[in-house]
């Protein structure tokens, strides 16, 4: 065969060039057993798949626009009085990272833009994140095998987070000034460590001459660097698990459905990446976002009304506005649990999302691979607890920005920030109670369309004078999409005396186990669909309903 | 199974994922009438049948790249022709930077054009034919299995790391110290905090300086009403550690009718009704800067926190865990001095506050 092949070869004389260079390259790399595998990989289509190409891309255009930022910015905190282009700041005392924003807003040509391209896409970029962890979340795409995958996308959320704090806290403007210190409160209110960390990470006592150099270091190296190598990984999960797909015709948790990446995906998604990226600087050139020369640089002493972090760090900013300020002294010692309950809050509830695919596994007890999709209706459980999630995370953003709500809206600071107290425990309750609901009346409602078929809007007289509707039977795809998920039973703990009369020990986690799988699965819980001997009753019988 | 002490305690077979598979195959009715109708078949998209249509979608796409390079040409012409500090006035956007909205919508233009031409490329003239693919479970075969549990059993007898404890303990001694090192070369990091946070610039016979005029206040600059910003004497912007001191010593003062003061001890701290408080606020260190003239309430503006500056810079609303501190004052010839330190730290609470 091979002799063959090569024969062919030489017949055609010289390979052409691009072949050539490819040979080259197999010959090191291999490229010719990679490309088999990922060349015509088939990529399932659906527009919520994208979300997760918007994080990647609006990475890196932050990758790019950044390193172009550094060749400008001077991470320090020596003090200079400014001369520079923009008047209204002339002989104000300024940090250079202040002093050197603002030549990259008003002396580099074009740097402006590129500073709020950077900026925005760092929004673009978190917001991107949490969506496309909710598209997971809610269609159950972190189930087996994908649980580590969903734990890598879950730290790039996190540490994007602190990227996106550390980096606009460079410019060393009055808001980002503001929210060092509070950086520095929350250090401060660590016990036992707490004021030696604050002088080990300020460089001694706050705001020092350190910090900024420091975050920049962060900012530009370590962060990125491991969001870089975590990227790297769930790309590569994503390629070897391959993308999951909703069910459909023909769609099974076997196949992968879909179009290949070369041509089809490799012009879709390069295209994306342009798009995102044109969509972003568009958004550059007519929005404006941090004017730090408005704002003015930092000083411990000043401070401007309406001071609000970027939205990802809101939640935190909630929990720490509307926290009561409980402090105790004790034996000498304080422990400032005003700030040191929401620094603990914030990040128990960012953990209680992240382990949520283990809970429900161990829960459920399901040991499968999953490459279908969940319609979330079909999760009613799952999709009560993600809304619940969504609601104390909004209802702290709510939190955060109480000052706004409260000018904007003429409302009592005070009545916002009990309302948010008490929301934050009774808001997830009710969204769970509720969005629950709405799921079994959808599941009820697929199991009436499968059945009766869809309500066609033709009302039809009889000729007794009665009236209806006509329904249009589904057809055979809408038929399957509707009732092919899986409606497990609930786990069940089994008789606990066998039929020797000896007790069987049941241990707690058990129980819980059991009831819990209850929740998921119980008579309660699921609306059942629809058997293939109901349809043929009532199909078979008397025409419509 | 239960003497055994399984891990789950728990038939295996009552577990769903068990059942759902034992279930599996009496579920499959023969004749079912929601089984999978398989992939539907392909339809053709105009272009695919039409040439006329293929060939306009094709200028199209041409279309957008051409205008990709258009717009790039334009982004050159815009950093060329438009100078960094000319303003001008666009509506919606009111007045922008010229450089900054040419570049940027140019910018913008050449690449969403790129990407808008490649998808209309893919979506109307590359095949849309859905195909599909196997997927293959990711756990390994059991034999595969078994061989790499061979190998690694075979790898560990050969390193001898189960027999020779003493190599195996030793190894695991020095690699958890060897970590020391590293935390150790961070402790020049910053100093020690030692008392660095509890006492503050203010001392016996400071004279208090407005903010505002860099003078020294006397008592009759501070009118009822009003809220000055105050720092101690000798303390220049210019200094090397303004920030660093400014960040502690940062006074407010205000003026209460003395019969309105409810707290006695801010009573005797005060001067014919002027209090001095630290401007820092005792819950994450922001700065308070609002003042309700009749109710003689602070207002920290990040985190709302609300101080009674006539009750002792008591907390009434909002986060912060202790009161302000205050600064006590006096007079001699004719300016308002501190007669001491804060009695406490100023700023947010700590371990060692106390």
């Amino acid at each position: 065969m091979s002799n063959e092949t090569s024969a062919t070869t030489t017949r055609r004389g010289k390979a052409p060039a691009g072949e050539r260079v490819a040979d080259w390259a197999d010959g090191r790399l291999g490229i010719y057993s990679l490309a088999k595998a990922n060349m015509r990989k088939i990529f399932p289509d659906h527009w919520s798949f994208m979300l997760g190409e918007i994080c990647l891309y609006s990475f890196i255009i932050i990758i790019l626009t950044g390193v172009y930022l550094t060749l400008f910015f001077h991470p320090s905190m020596a003090e200079v009085v400014y001369h520079g282009s923009y008047v209204p700041m002339h002989g104000v005392r300024m940090t250079q990272a202040f002093e050197s924003t603002l030549n990259i807003s008003f002396d580099v040509r074009g740097g402006l833009l590129i500073r709020q391209i950077h900026h925005w896409a760092a929004l673009v970029f978190l917001a991107g994140m949490m969506v496309h962890m909710m598209r997971v979340f809610f269609t159950g795409a972190f189930r087996k095998p994908r649980e580590v995958n969903w734990l890598f996308g879950f730290l790039l959320f996190v540490l994007g987070m602190f990227t996106g704090f550390t980096g606009y806290s460079l410019p060393d403007d009055l808001l980002s000034g503001t929210g060092v210190r509070f950086i520095e409160g929350v250090i401060l209110a660590i016990p036992l460590v707490g004021s030696y960390l604050q002088m080990f990470i300020f460089g001694g006592e706050f705001p020092g001459h350190d910090i900024i150099p420091r975050f920049f270091t962060v900012h530009v190296l370590l962060l990125p660097g491991i969001m870089l190598g975590l990227l790297v990984a769930h790309l590569i999960l994503v390629f070897y698990h391959k993308h999951t797909q909703f069910p459909g015709a023909g769609k099974t948790n076997n196949n992968v459905v879909g179009m290949p990446l070369l041509p089809v995906y490799m012009a879709k998604a390069g295209g994306f990446f342009f798009l995102v990226f044109g969509f972003i600087a568009v958004i550059a050139a007519v929005a404006t976002i941090n004017p730090v020369w408005a704002i003015g640089p930092y000083r411990p002493d000043q401070v401007s009304t309406g001071a609000q972090p970027d939205w990802y760090m809101g939640f935190a900013e909630g929990l720490v506005r509307v926290m009561p300020g409980w402090e105790w002294d004790i034996w000498g010692h304080t422990i400032n649990f005003g700030v040191l309950i929401p620094i603990v809050i914030f990040p128990l509830v960012l953990v209680a999302i992240a382990v949520y695919p283990f809970i429900e596994s161990w829960i459920t007890g399901d040991k499968r691979e999953h490459h279908l999709l969940d319609r979330p209706r079909n999760a009613p459980t799952r999709t009560g607890f993600g809304v619940a999630w969504l609601t104390a995370y909004f209802v702290m953003l709510i939190g955060g920005g109480n000052d706004l709500w409260a000018t904007h809206f003429h409302l009592s600071i005070n009545v916002i920030s009990w309302f948010v107290r008490i929301a934050f425990f009774v808001g997830p309750v009710l969204a769970f109670i509720v969005t629950k609901r709405i799921c079994l009346g959808l599941q009820r409602r697929d199991k009436d369309k499968v059945l009766h078929g869809r309500e066609s809007g033709i009302i039809k007289r009889l000729p007794h004078g009665e009236f209806v509707e006509i329904h249009e039977p589904l057809n055979q795809e809408q038929l399957h999409t509707l009732t092919q998920h899986h409606q497990p039973e609930p786990m069940e703990i089994g008789p606990t005396v066998d039929e020797n009369g000896v007790e069987r020990k049941v241990p707690r986690s058990q129980k819980l186990r059991a009831k819990l799988s209850q929740g998921y699965y119980g008579e309660d819980n699921v609306i059942p669909k629809p058997t293939a001997e109901e349809y043929k009753e009532i199909t078979s019988g008397h025409g419509h309903h | 199974m239960s003497e055994t002490g399984r891990h789950e305690d728990v038939p295996e077979e009552t577990l769903p994922s068990e059942r759902e598979t034992a279930h599996a195959g009496a579920v499959q009715v023969a004749d079912d009438p929601f089984a999978d109708p398989g992939l539907p078949a392909h339809e053709h998209r105009v272009q695919d049948i039409d040439e006329k249509a293929a060939r306009r979608s094709e200028r199209t796409v041409a279309f957008l790249f051409l205008l990709s390079m258009l717009a790039t040409v334009g982004f050159i012409a815009a950093y060329v022709i438009f100078p960094i500090d000319k303003i001008v006035y666009i509506w919606p956007f009111g007045h922008v930077s010229a450089l900054n909205f040419s570049l940027g919508l140019t910018l913008g233009v050449a690449l969403f054009c790129i990407g808008a031409g490649a998808v209309h490329w893919a979506r109307t003239l590359m095949s849309d034919e859905e195909v599909a693919d196997d997927r293959h479970p990711i756990e390994a075969a059991p034999e595969v299995k078994a061989k790499v549990l061979e190998d690694f059993a075979q790898g560990a007898k050969e390193s001898g790391f189960a027999r020779r404890k003493l190599i195996r303990n030793t190894m695991f001694g020095a690699l958890a110290l060897v970590p020391l090192s590293s935390v150790v070369l961070l402790r020049d990091l910053g100093p020690l905090p030692e008392k660095k946070l509890r006492g503050s610039g203010w001392k016996k016979g400071i004279r208090l300086v407005n903010q505002s005029t860099n003078l020294p206040l006397r008592p009759e600059d501070i009118a009822v009403g009003s809220l000055t910003f105050a720092k101690p004497e000798g303390l220049e912007e210019s200094d090397e550690e303004f920030n660093q001191r400014i960040a502690k010593d940062a006074l407010m003062l205000v003026r209460i009718q003395p019969q309105n003061i409810k707290d006695k001890q801010e009573l005797a701290w005060s001067h014919e009704g002027i209090v001095a408080y630290s401007k820092i606020c005792t819950h994450v260190g922001c700065p308070i800067s609002l003042y309700e003239q009749q109710t003689h309430h602070v207002l920290c503006p990040c985190h709302q926190s609300t101080f009674d500056l006539a009750d002792g810079g008591r907390v009434i609303f909002g986060p912060a865990g202790h009161a302000l501190p205050q600064l006590h004052i006096t007079v001699k010839d004719g300016y308002l001095e501190a007669v001491s330190d804060f009695a406490e730290p100023v700023g947010p609470s700590f371990w060692e506050r106390g």
